[in-house]
């Protein structure tokens, strides 16, 4: 429209009460990310997404060149594994997780070459479905931490969808890394974005960023201003507004029916590290080798945003940065939804935003003490449900009250349990009864 | 290697479920904030009644963390006395009687309030009505003539010789003015005379986010419109009896009042209502402490029948299932 065009450029926000302030601890907000140099070895488990675990296509002794392909599955749900450096495998192992998952993983060590596969060349993009395929084949997932295959998510009816959304809320306390990628590569993420709807038809994109990151918002404002299908989404600084079902609620107004998904609704949702590696990948061919996390926690000697080759040790990572003091916890991701990690040989892997380091002062747990009926994990749930309830009926295994409390509805976030002033698991019982009811619901449709 | 590597962790690392950081908010520290925000109004009843004010708080409250510590002893349960909540319980239930009142009838209130109305019932989070108010009601059925024994104000903002033993809301009392009635100087219980010091705690349990605004400013507006529509006086009946002292620290107790924000201001105007009342057509002067428990009562249903409803859990209208 072309009164539009002559009118200051929209501010849309969104102030809704979602959630709650956290202490967001983005130290490392401002830093430039910082380049680590190759690592002695890269760790590279089969599966770094969401889906079938991925076969490795090579065995010890095998040299690879940066971008060959390594671990590949034959299944709907997977995505491929890519070898990040030039080097020679050194050994296949079994890598296991405290959650009690257990992986196999690819050990290469780096010659220092960095050779480039011959596999590696930029994308023949005609049209969507060339997109779709193209992202599939270079093993993309969702990099905000969920880790879905974003090829897979992209291969789905588009006629219903209104908004291309974008996640560059990145509520989680500590992070940084999607923040560093709006301010030092937007034209890769808005390039990303109007490749999408260019090819998609999808009439319009909506950037949701938290209202902690100014700067971001500014400048993606100014630098998507000629491109009237996209626009800037302020969110409160409340945790945790990146919650897709969130964002969703505060973009569009729109809630996801229980059991559904976005595209239910007419929306699809990418974050926005994800959507700049888009556009890089169709540009070079290259698949992510690297990727950006913030390393912090107060037993990190100097905290930044690091670039580091998918599958560096953490160890090699935390000398790098240097320690303060003897860790006694160390999460992969953020605080909020972060898992710890069993020792320090751990890779990062390619979801992961964030490593931090802790001191013995946060492994001190308060005491569970009985519940006061504070309401405090109802008032803050983000998707409304009620924590405490949802736990009394799990411990009581009474299934149709968890279905009429929708358990299955939880995102996971993490709120209710940091809020609960008794220090109730509320997080874990709420995700166990949403895994019991799908469970049960499995079980009656045989 | 010559630049050794630092990052070993000579003991095995924590592992922990998500989330991995907790708010600094305990129990305890809820307690705390209560007690805090209660200073003011007891240091408003040291004013106004004197040494005896202290030391019926003083002796309240010992009494109330005795019964819970020798519960839990008797029980063999965690000592949870350190979670404050039986100091919070005895400040309150002093609060609710007269300075005059006889230490042995104090002393029974206090039993009837943490073992009976609480221990009994399961302990903190568990019981259906708030202990303070319990032991009021007791104590009032079972000595009227002791809880309603008020001593004169020793503080007054008024020249006035005011000598009677009814509150300002009994039609016999005498005139007294607004002003001495905010500030505390009238007769009545230990915390419900000085509307300005219940004020004070309610800005410090606001801003500590102890507790939101809803109850009491719903109820309190509650009995304020109440007043209007039938003719009294709107700033007498929110500053006399314990309407302030109720609404902000009783009506707000978490475990006897409903969890969700439609149900907290359901429970708020419920209260209102039957304090008015109580208060206009009643036979008792107060209805306070009677609205609260009667609005206890019902807080499991208001509980139920005023749950949120969850994102994306709303009726299907259209469609129906469409996976599966």
């Amino acid at each position: 429209m072309p009164t539009e065009q002559s009118a200051p450029p929209k501010r849309l926000r969104s102030n809704n009460r979602i959630g709650l302030m956290i202490p967001h601890n983005k130290a490392t907000a401002e830093m430039e990310t910082v380049e680590m140099p190759l690592p002695k070895q890269v760790i590279l488990p089969m599966q770094q997404h969401v889906g079938a675990q991925c076969k490795p296509l090579v065995k010890k002794k095998d040299h690879v060149d940066v971008g060959q392909l390594i671990g590949h599955a034959e299944a709907r749900t997977t995505a491929d594994i890519f070898s990040p450096v030039s080097g020679t495998v050194t050994e296949l192992r079994a890598i296991h997780y405290s959650n009690g998952r257990s992986d196999t993983a690819v050990v290469i060590e780096p010659d220092g070459e960095q050779t480039v596969a011959e596999t590696v060349k930029p994308p023949v993009i005609t049209d969507y479905a060339s997109l779709v395929a193209a992202v599939k084949a270079s093993g993309l997932v969702g990099l905000g931490g969920a880790g879905f295959p974003t090829g897979l998510k992209m291969d789905t009816d588009l006629s219903s969808i209104d908004c291309w959304l974008v996640n560059g809320a990145e509520c989680e306390p500590y992070l940084s890394s999607d923040y560093r990628e709006m301010m030092e590569r937007p034209q890769d993420l808005l390039d990303g974005i109007k490749l999408c709807l260019d090819l998609s038809g999808v009439p319009r994109s909506l950037i949701c960023i938290e209202d902690n990151k100014p700067k971001a918002i500014d400048l993606l404002r100014q630098m998507a201003a000629d491109d009237p299908r996209i626009d800037v989404l302020e969110l409160p600084a409340r945790y945790p507004q990146g919650a897709s079902r969130v964002i969703l609620k505060n973009a569009m107004g729109r809630a996801v029916p229980r059991g559904g998904h976005l595209t239910d609704v007419g929306a699809i949702l990418f974050n926005c590290t994800t959507m700049g590696e888009i556009a890089r990948y169709v540009r070079t061919g290259m698949p992510l080798i690297q990727r950006r996390i913030t390393v912090m926690g107060d037993a990190i000697a100097n905290p930044m945003n690091l670039m580091v080759y998918v599958g560096t040790p953490t160890r090699e990572i935390l000398d790098y940065c240097g320690l303060s003091c003897e860790p006694a916890k160390v999460i992969a991701g953020g605080p909020m939804m972060g898992t710890t990690q069993i020792d320090l040989d751990y890779p990062v892997i390619r979801q992961q935003s964030g490593l931090l380091a802790l001191s013995e002062a946060f492994t001190q747990v308060a005491p569970t003490t009985a519940c006061i009926h504070c309401d405090r994990c109802i008032s803050s749930c983000p998707m409304h449900l009620a924590p405490i309830d949802i736990q009394k009926a799990y411990r009581k295994g009474d299934t149709a009250a968890l279905n009429e409390l929708m358990a299955d509805l939880c995102v996971g976030c993490g709120i209710c349990s940091y809020v609960c002033p008794a220090k109730q698991p509320l997080t874990q019982s709420v995700g166990l009864a949403g895994s019991l009811l799908k469970a049960e619901r499995r079980k009656a449709r045989g | 290697m010559a630049d050794t590597i630092q990052a070993e962790a000579k003991r095995p690392l924590v592992l922990m479920p998500a989330p991995q950081i907790s708010s600094p908010d305990t129990t305890q520290s809820v307690m705390r904030n209560v007690l805090i925000a209660l200073a003011p109004a007891f240091v408003a009843s040291v004013i106004f009644f004197g040494f005896r004010a202290a030391l019926v708080t003083i002796v309240s409250v010992a009494a109330c963390v005795g019964f819970e510590y020798l519960w839990c002893r008797l029980r063999k349960l965690p000592n949870t006395v350190d979670d404050l909540s039986a100091a919070v319980t005895g400040v309150l239930l002093a609060f609710n009687v007269p300075s005059t009142i006889p230490i042995y009838m104090l002393v029974i209130g206090d039993f009837v309030a943490i073992i009976i109305t609480k221990a009994l019932f399961g302990g903190i989070g568990k019981n259906f009505a708030n202990p303070a108010i319990v032991g009021r009601l007791v104590l009032a059925v079972a000595f009227p003539v002791a809880m309603t024994n008020f001593a004169a104000p020793l503080v007054t903002f008024t020249p006035a010789d005011v000598v009677s033993s009814a509150t300002a809301l009994s039609p016999t009392a005498p005139a007294i003015t607004l002003m001495d009635m905010f500030l505390g100087s009238e007769m009545g219980v230990l915390g419900e005379t000085s509307a300005l010091a219940i004020l004070i705690g309610f800005a410090f349990l606001l801003a500590t986010k102890t507790v939101t605004w809803h109850v009491p400013v719903v109820y309190m507006g509650t009995v304020a419109l109440m007043s209007l529509l039938t003719g009294h006086d709107v700033l007498m009946q929110l500053c006399s009896g314990g309407l302030m002292l109720g609404a902000v620290f009783m009506a707000t107790d978490y475990s006897t009042s409903p969890a969700t924000l439609k149900g907290k201001i359901v429970f708020a105007i419920g209260c209102g209502i039957i304090t008015s009342l109580i208060r206009f057509w009643g036979n008792l002067n107060e209805g306070v402490a009677f609205s609260i428990l009667f609005m206890n009562l019902w807080v499991s249903h208001i509980d139920a029948l005023t749950r949120n409803t969850p994102i994306g859990g709303e009726k299907k209208r259209k469609g129906g299932a469409k996976h599966e």
